[in-house]
């Protein structure tokens, strides 16, 4: 398998973010930290079953981790890096180079009419 | 590719090459279109900042000063924790056109990876085995 590009990230991200159930998940552990499957089946309107569902998609994706918790019990945390590189992706619909060679033009205008 | 890692315009601006590049390179001209306020200190490796009302700043590194055709400086990508090093870099290059300027902004580097960005695929046995084995954990909790 060879190594994801950040295509391939970002879209593992934005397709877990167009679920809401998943969307609720990823929010609850970025809210409130690690969790395990018990932990957020009791915050969160969804069945056990389907958050381990989720759980185990969301690490296959390499959105989350999965890790040792308390009592045995396996945690589950979110990764940071592919959020990043969705946010990457985000930052540069975001950039508005469009608005700002807009504001440079007026400026250079009205400088020059100032100064004439 | 649709990941968006380079941005470009090409703009043609009614003003000679040396009031643009003073509008680009000067905190007097970076403050009166792009930043609330600005300071420059204008040659390769220098710092440049800017502020904005909202509260957000940016810091950048100046990085190619050929006047008046290219300037050039990296800075943070917006919406990344502060101390990550990863930086877009943005050139401005300006050509004479008629008694104008054609300005180009390229903005590159957006689609950098993380140093992790590729542990998924190394890793993914090992999840698998603890979120099987958190499974089994879980069953066993639940039937005692």
């Amino acid at each position: 398998m060879p190594p994801p590009d950040s295509e391939a990230i970002a879209e593992h991200v934005f397709v877990a973010l167009a679920d809401p159930s998943r969307r609720a998940i990823l929010a609850a552990l970025a809210s409130g930290g690690p969790a395990t499957a018990t932990d957020l089946a009791g915050r969160l309107p969804i069945t056990r079953q389907a958050i381990a569902k989720h759980l185990a998609l969301l690490a296959e994706a390499g959105l989350v981790t999965a890790e040792p918790g308390e009592r045995r019990r396996v945690r589950y945390r979110l990764r940071s890096a592919p959020m990043q590189v969705a946010q990457q992706f985000l930052a540069a619909l975001a950039r508005d180079w469009d608005g700002r060679l807009d504001a440079l033009k007026d400026h250079l205008d009205q400088h020059a009419r100032g100064s004439a | 590719m649709a990941f968006p890692d380079r941005i470009e315009r090409t703009v043609e601006i009614a003003h000679p090459p040396a009031k643009v590049w003073a509008a680009l390179t000067t905190a007097e001209g970076l403050s009166a279109w792009f930043g609330k306020e600005a300071k420059i200190d204008l040659r390769p490796g220098g710092s440049a900042g800017m502020r904005w009302d909202t509260g957000h700043t940016a810091d950048m590194r100046v990085e190619r000063v050929e006047e008046p055709t290219v300037f050039g400086f990296t800075w943070h990508i917006f919406g990344l924790p502060e101390d990550d090093p990863r930086r877009t870099y943005v050139e401005f290059t300006l050509e004479p056109a008629g008694a104008g300027t054609r300005l180009t902004v390229v903005e590159s580097g957006f689609a950098q990876l993380p140093e992790d960005a590729h542990h998924t695929a190394y890793d993914g046995n090992t999840q698998g085995w603890a979120s099987e084995l958190g499974e089994l954990v879980d069953y066993l909790d639940a039937a005692a």
